[in-house]
């Protein structure tokens, strides 16, 4: 196994390389830890576009008809937009680069002990790719018409002539950067995977990788299985909207519904894609702040290939009142609750890996723990829309917009500040500010349920989604509900309002916070074994691997954290 | 629980209703479980001076796996295996069953009204005597009735919360189903799959009425103007 790779370690090519200017450094660079960080920086900025729809979507929900401060009045079709792309940003440019693309390029090379991923050029065009996607994306906004507002799954016939949607220039733009953006992940999973499967360090078997290393593969090799239909779809899609052809139209012989299937069949999935990663994070930073061996760590590898198999098979549960054949969602039903048990299993294997710990609430941490708490919210309402003839009731309420943020949002904002806080250091050489960082988990965590609490409740009394004005539905427009509404706008304004905490801290402490050594968390993955931050090339000298990754509080040793490649 | 929401109103409400109720009891049962077992962990097992963590090495942690992942899993398939059951049984009664219907009513959804065609007195759909509504369904408490559903354009979704029904009308297709009123009173009808600009103010009202008064509603003259060749 060890020779298999040792050409992977030969001195690296680049290890002293000449001065670069700083174009090239910042725009041009082939490094995995530049990339990261544009990356992260550009899903940043799409997060604060993202969260700005939100605010504006949910002060008219709160107060309509009123002039929304920052934005002005709400229409009807301003509201469609706002959502739908709200929705896509949050999912294709904002989870997506943050969690995988970002976390994937910084950690894997590093991780497993090597200089760089196997095709850095590649690498490089994949950003350049999403950054155009994402510039797409923005220009849909100012086109004649305006955006598309068909919401982030564009069912055809709705997305697909402009006589239905009004905007004939928008959803074309959407489908485009969509699907660019989703070229932009499959030459950066094809780098993922391979990298992690050729470039390990010797000694490194595939039991020795790190939690987070395998979560981004898994979720690597499952999106690119699964965006192959999607895009073959958008394709049609695209071909419907502008030539005229008929793949989803009726009278035409085509099927709308055909497109739901290629949907979903990427879009369930997808949840998983970007779940995992964060299970990931999580995996690395309770096992460090614990001080605990990973429980049981074959049992989360194969329930997590378990869920990510059974995923794909699940997709229909979307679709049960869709007008799909009735008989054929028992099937999908029966798949969907079935997923429960690898996903409680791995939630708890993670509970009891806290069973005889040494647990220290420091900020990575307790996003960790916020991660696991609210996540299993998500888990145990999905359920309830799994089970089919419930499903009846709640599909397309409220009930199914808390559910799905009880998982996206713990998967997305809470598993992207456990990761930044907890790789800061590493990035940037520098602590963050931990009092700082407190404050803005608390409210955040906090006021996240205080948005989404009420939403359960306003589903089970019939709020429907996708909905501009509620006063036009006499059942849904009592004092009761409304003042729910208002509390999850007044509670999103509570979050909002702690965000600038949490970037002013990032710049800052990039600039000026605490010196990190190389291994600030005494943790033994190898990421923590070379310099903070890392220089190009990563390693001093390439290491060789010895052991696992979570060998915390062995009783042979002194120390309570064994280095991976640590000789002895 | 869901009642305490949102009032029940058709024969199979109910039955919706004790399907989410079983839900809730059992993953509220696991999500308390779960959520108890974690705070008191991470009580327990709190950082204390010169305390280190345990380790288990693969034979003792065998050993726990038994109680902390066996156990639970075989638990959980129990508690699935109902839930599936339950559900495929509502699923059935409301969406694969069609039971004998009294009446038949025709659907049609567009950007961004509905369409309904009664049968009118005679009880039969496609006869002189149909009556045709802008979003306002007549129906009659205790009656069965088969629905049609079409739509003219794009995808729209009939849902009653009050019938706790459902059904996504795709353009190019009739999709049936069937409901019982139980309960007598004005109720919304709304659009639950986002349709374009006018989504959002695509409500219809529901009448459920009393035989009383659905007498008195075919009896309206208005209904027949249209008829007047
Ligand atoms: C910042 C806090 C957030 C708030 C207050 C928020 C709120 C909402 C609300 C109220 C809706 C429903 C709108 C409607 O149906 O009328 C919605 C839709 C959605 N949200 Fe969020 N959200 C937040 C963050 C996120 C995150 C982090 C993600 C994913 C990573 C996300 C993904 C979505 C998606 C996919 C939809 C569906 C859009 C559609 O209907 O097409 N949201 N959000
Ligand atoms: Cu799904
Ligand atoms: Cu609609």
């Amino acid at each position: 196994m060890a020779e298999s790779h040792a050409h992977a370690h030969e001195p690296h090519g680049h290890a002293h390389h000449e001065p670069e200017g700083w174009f090239k450094h910042y725009f041009w660079s082939t490094d995995h830890k530049m990339i990261a960080k544009q990356y992260l920086l550009t899903g940043m900025l799409m997060g604060v576009v993202g969260a700005y729809f939100a605010y504006v979507f949910r002060m008219q929900l709160a107060f309509p008809g009123k002039p929304v401060p920052g934005y002005g009045m709400v229409t009807g079709a301003d509201y469609n937009a706002l959502i739908t792309n709200h929705g896509a940003v949050m999912i294709f440019w904002v989870a997506m680069p943050v969690l995988i693309a970002a976390f994937g390029n910084y950690l894997i090379p590093l991780m497993i002990g090597a200089d760089d991923m196997v095709f850095p050029r590649l690498n490089r065009l994949s950003y350049q790719i999403f950054l155009v996607s994402a510039i797409i994306l923005g220009a849909s906004f100012f086109v004649q018409g305006g955006a598309f507002g068909g919401a982030w799954t564009s069912y055809p016939p709705l997305s697909a002539k402009a006589e239905y949607n009004l905007t004939p220039l928008g959803p074309s733009l959407w489908l485009i950067a969509v699907a660019l953006e989703f070229v932009a992940f499959l030459l950066g999973g094809i780098n993922f995977v391979t990298t992690a499967m050729n470039a390990r360090a010797p000694g490194m078997k595939a039991f020795d990788i790190p939690m987070a290393v395998w979560m981004i593969v898994i979720a690597s090799i499952m999106f690119m299985a699964s965006v192959g239909p999607l895009v073959a779809g958008a394709v049609m899609l695209l071909f419907d909207q502008l030539i005229g052809t008929g793949f989803f139209d009726p009278d035409r012989g085509g099927d709308p519904v055909l497109w739901q299937h290629l949907f979903w069949f990427f879009g369930h999935p997808e949840v998983y894609v970007v779940l995992l990663p964060a299970m990931g994070f999580v995996a690395e930073i309770i096992t460090v702040f614990s001080r605990k061996k990973l429980f049981a760590y074959k049992t989360v590898l194969y329930t997590s290939i378990g869920t990510g198999v059974l995923s794909f098979f699940v997709w229909a549960h979307h679709q049960f009142i869709a007008g799909i054949d009735p008989r054929m969602a028992n099937v999908f039903s029966v798949t969907t609750v079935l997923i429960s048990i690898p996903i409680a299993e791995m939630c708890f294997v993670y509970i009891a890996t806290l069973y005889g710990g040494s647990i220290t609430f420091s900020v990575p941490m307790l996003w960790a723990l916020a991660f696991i708490g609210e996540f299993l919210v998500g888990g145990v309402t999905g359920i309830f829309l799994g089970a089919s003839g419930a499903d009846i009731y709640f599909h397309d309420t409220y009930f199914v917009v808390a559910h799905f943020h009880y998982t996206f949002f713990p998967i997305a904002i809470i598993g992207t500040f456990a990761g930044i806080t907890y790789w800061f250091p590493k990035m940037y050489g520098r602590h963050m500010n931990e009092l700082a960082n407190k404050v803005h988990f608390w409210i955040t965590t906090v006021a996240f349920n205080g948005i989404f609490i009420p939403l359960f409740i306003l589903g089970a009394s019939g709020d429907h989604r996708r909905i501009f004005d509620y006063s036009n539905f006499p059942e849904l427009a009592t004092p009761e509900m409304q003042a729910m509404r208002v509390f999850a706008t007044v509670s999103l304004l509570v979050l909002l309002a702690a965000q600038p905490i949490f970037l002013v801290n990032f710049f800052y402490s990039m600039f000026k916070g605490k010196q990190a050594g190389a291994n600030p968390w005494n943790a033994n993955t190898l990421e923590w074994q070379c310099p903070s931050p890392p220089p190009h090339g990563n390693f001093d000298v390439l290491p060789d691997v010895y052991r696992g990754p979570y060998e915390y509080s062995s009783p042979d040793r002194a120390d309570d954290f064994w280095p991976q490649n640590s000789p002895s | 629980m869901l009642e305490h929401y949102m009032k029940q109103g058709s024969s199979y409400a109910s039955h919706i209703d004790g399907l989410v109720w079983m839900i809730f009891l059992m993953v509220g049962f696991w999500f308390l479980f779960a959520e108890g077992m974690f705070f008191w962990l991470l009580w327990r097992y709190r950082k204390k001076p010169g305390e280190k963590a345990a380790y288990f090495d693969e034979h003792a942690e065998h050993k726990i796996k038994y109680n902390w992942v066996e156990i639970p899993h075989r638990l959980i398939l129990v508690c699935d295996v109902a839930l599936i059951v339950g559900a495929i049984s509502v699923w059935t009664e409301v969406k694969i069953s069609m039971p004998q219907t009294d009446e038949t009513v025709r659907i049609t959804a567009q950007q961004w009204a509905w369409t309904f065609q009664h049968a009118g007195p005679d009880g039969e759909l496609d006869t002189m005597d149909d009556i045709t509504t802008v979003d306002e369904l007549h129906v009659q408490l205790g009656k069965t009735y088969k629905f049609e559903l079409a739509s003219k354009d794009v995808i729209h979704s009939f849902s009653v919360p009050l019938f706790r029904l459902k059904q996504d009308a795709i353009p190019g297709r009739v999709i049936t189903g069937w409901f019982k009123p139980t309960l007598a009173g004005e109720f919304d009808v709304q659009c639950t799959e986002i349709c374009g600009i006018g989504h959002g103010i695509m409500p219809a009202k529901l009448h459920v009425d009393t035989p009383e008064e659905y007498a008195a509603w075919l009896a309206n003259p208005s209904h027949y103007l249209a008829y007047h060749y």
